[in-house]
């Protein structure tokens, strides 16, 4: 099915989007509807122009290609599926993911990733290709976020305050994050060979989307961030 | 530091069987059997004064009583205040509390009277007359649309609709137990209301009672996925709860095992953190997001629900959920309950229920949006006078959890943050689960709404009154006694005698 929505409200576009038998949806001439695909499983919807904020929110194992930029908190809760972003995003893209992947070509906002969690088979991947913003990885609990630093210019790798309450999970940076301050509860170092080669597959899935070589994007130093052990919050607290 | 223990277990030597049920039944570890002596002994300093060991002591050999060994009287310092230093003084820790606040602050609903009529507008005899407690929670319409032959759409925007207007309030599985909630969900199903799963996502077992059954979002969104949301017949989105308004949640890593890490989707041994803020929330209009987020997810079938704490602002934030598309308002007081809270928030933040539920009412209905919404009312409903008294002042229907623990029988020592509950209901203990059978707890659930129902057609009759729609922000059926005109004005209600 085609659509051109450049006229219609996001309850409609979503509707016609139910209604549909169709397995591969093409959205035309999009102007920021939000919610898109929220909830829906087993799809394929391609989609051109902006997408709103909460794209594919809740999304269920359909899979999202924009051919544009995307607003604030794409794939909010996410528990299966893809988000392919050929442009950047907003902030606080991937809230509470857990499971599925975000695919962004572009730089990402603030808080990219915040609360990303994980759950047995059940891993989120999300992988930036330029650089993001402030509060990158916030109470990150699980998941694996990527920061490939390849576009955006001088600008550090990730802005202030990374993750901040990160309490599980992973997060590599394509940088030795010289200058880069990261929170005591965090432990950062430059990731292995081993470790790099655990993100590979996921590196290698960027490139076919947006074009690139793996081996060369892995071959600069990778920082890779894991939250301290134990339970630091634990011991804040005296019965009462 | 060292001192003497806040209670005493006193023992009759002559009653004591030795038959040693305190000491199994004791999580805390107070009792043990003295082979040489022959006799038991006991550590008051690990007793919480549950009265597990008394309720269940076969000759009445036991009791628990406050010491009166007390430090120096000063009406300044308190024991309480001067052992609370002491915990601090010694472990540098915030002070963790659980239950509602048990401060002697103010009790609205125990100032307010409720009218009955004489002579005039007869009671009404409820065994005799047929009387309506049932309520639908959800927006109404404000005008009536007709089809295009005429007739009336009666299309409404999802309800929820109940058989009386109390609810089981959010409470989550790893908070409270696998059997505590088996209790609350068959209780509610066989009542006719709902219960509500917390932050902590819906076990497998129970999604059968989805109908029955309101789910919640919080900021963590631990166990959210597609199939959680339309499992219920409603969402709840959490901002705030009444014992810790401001604040977030924070189940440690060490209640995570087994099923709890299974239903919240979070690896056994992990902290699971709901942090205060919603990450994405930071206006009206960002709530409105997560609202049509929800709604669209889940095309429009439930209602959605936003919960908040009974904070100063609360009628100006009322007024702003109404406007982002949510369906109903829940409002949770400051003596809301919780499984675990700072001390010093519990205590010393958010307003009376009574209070915030009185101006929310009024200053929705004075911006013509009350319909727009439906309110809960939670935070201490401890009666069915009380449900009465929150309807008359604006509620469309109450929320209880601490009442509905009582029943499932949580003796309120305020333990709940140890893990240890001897009455398996905030524990995820195995052999202290096991002490809560889902059959007789369900059926204390079920017994206590009855008798409630039965009070409210009582005290509605009363009023001469058949339906508790009629009784809804129905204020002249109340009067205060022994408050201010300010909190009269407050409450929109006047003083016994006016």
């Amino acid at each position: 099915m085609e659509l051109n929505v450049s006229a219609m409200g996001f309850s409609e576009v979503n509707e016609q989007m139910r209604q549909t038998a169709d397995r591969e949806i093409t959205l035309t001439g999009c102007i920021g509807q939000r919610f898109l695909a929220a909830g829906t499983g087993g799809k394929y919807v391609k989609i051109c122009g902006i997408a709103g904020n909460a794209l594919g929110a809740y999304l269920n194992g359909t899979v999202i290609e924009t051919f544009g930029n995307a607003q604030d908190a794409v794939g909010d809760t996410m528990n299966a599926g893809e988000i392919i972003v050929h442009g950047n995003i907003g902030d606080a893209a991937g809230y509470a993911m857990r499971g599925g992947k975000i695919f962004v070509q572009g730089n990402a906002g603030y808080r990219a990733g915040i609360h990303m969690k994980a759950y047995q088979e059940k891993v989120p991947v999300m992988v930036i290709g330029g650089r993001t913003g402030s509060f990158l990885g916030e109470y990150q609990a699980g998941g694996i976020i990527i920061v490939l630093g390849l576009s955006g210019g001088e600008k550090p790798i990730v802005s202030n305050f990374p993750c901040t309450g990160m309490h599980g999970g992973k997060l590599f940076l394509r940088s030795d994050c010289a200058g880069i301050h990261f929170p005591h509860q965090v432990h950062h170092r430059i990731a292995s060979a081993d470790e790099l080669e655990e993100i590979r597959p996921h590196i290698a899935e960027y490139c076919a989307h947006f074009g690139g070589d793996p081996d060369e994007i892995l071959n600069a130093p990778f920082t890779l961030v894991t939250p301290d052990s134990g339970n630091p919050y634990q011991q804040m607290y005296v019965a009462n | 530091m060292n001192f003497y223990p806040e209670f005493e277990v006193v023992r009759s030597d002559s009653r004591c069987i030795r038959c040693r049920v305190c000491e199994r039944q004791c999580a805390n570890e107070v009792h043990w059997y003295d082979a040489d002596g022959k006799v038991m002994l006991s550590d008051e300093s690990k007793c919480v004064n549950c009265q597990r060991c008394v309720t269940l002591c076969p000759t009445r050999a036991l009791k628990i009583v406050k010491s009166d060994c007390r430090l120096r009287e000063n009406a300044n310092y308190s024991d309480q205040t001067i052992k609370e230093i002491y915990r601090q003084a010694e472990t540098g820790g915030v002070l963790l509390s659980s239950m509602g606040n048990p401060n002697p602050l103010p009790v609205y609903w125990d100032r307010i009277l409720i009218n009955a009529s004489q002579v005039t507008n007869p009671p009404i005899d409820p065994l005799r007359e047929p009387m309506e407690t049932r309520v639908s929670l959800g927006k109404k319409p404000d005008h009536i649309t007709r089809n295009p032959d005429g007739s009336i759409d009666t299309k409404l925007p999802p309800q929820l609709t109940l058989s009386m207007p109390v609810m089981f309030s959010a409470m989550s599985y790893g908070s409270i137990s696998y059997n505590a909630h088996a209790s609350l969900a068959r209780a509610a199903s066989a009542l006719g209301i709902y219960y509500n799963t917390g932050e902590g996502g819906l076990h497998e077992d129970f999604y059968q009672y989805g109908k029955n059954t309101i789910v919640q979002v919080a900021s963590g969104r631990f166990g959210v996925h597609k199939d959680y949301l339309e499992a219920g017949a409603a969402i709840e989105i959490k901002m705030g709860q009444g014992a810790k308004p401001g604040i977030g949640g924070h189940l440690p890593g060490t209640k995570a095992v087994g099923d709890v890490s299974k239903t919240r989707m979070i690896p056994e041994g992990s902290d699971a953190i709901s942090p205060a803020p919603h990450h994405d929330i930071y206006s009206i209009e960002d709530l409105r997001q997560l609202v049509y987020s929800l709604k669209e997810a889940t095309e429009y079938r439930l209602p959605v629900i936003v919960k908040v704490a009974a904070v100063h602002n609360i009628a100006a934030i009322a007024s702003g959920i109404a406007r982002s598309g949510a369906d109903i308002i829940a409002i949770d007081g400051f003596r809301g309950g919780t499984g675990a809270a700072p001390t010093r928030i519990r205590d010393n933040v958010g307003i009376p229920i009574e209070l915030a539920l009185a101006a929310v009412d009024k200053r929705l209905r004075d911006e013509g949006i009350r319909n727009n919404v439906s309110i809960i009312c939670g935070g201490s409903v401890r009666s069915a006078a009380d449900v009465v008294k929150a309807i008359a002042l604006g509620a469309d229907a109450c929320y209880i959890a601490t009442a509905a623990c009582l029943a499932m029988g949580c003796h309120l020592c305020r333990s709940c943050h140890t893990g240890k509950c001897n009455w398996g209901i905030a524990t995820q203990r195995p052999d202290l689960v096991k002490r809560l059978n889902p059959d007789i707890g369900s059926q204390r659930l079920i017994n206590l709404m009855d008798a409630w129902r039965h009070e409210i057609k009582e005290l509605m009759g009363g009023m001469g009154i058949n339906s508790i729609e009629a009784l809804r922000g129905n204020r002249l059926m109340l009067r205060g006694v022994g408050l201010t005109e300010k909190e009269l004005q407050i409450l929109g209600i006047s003083h016994a005698g006016e």
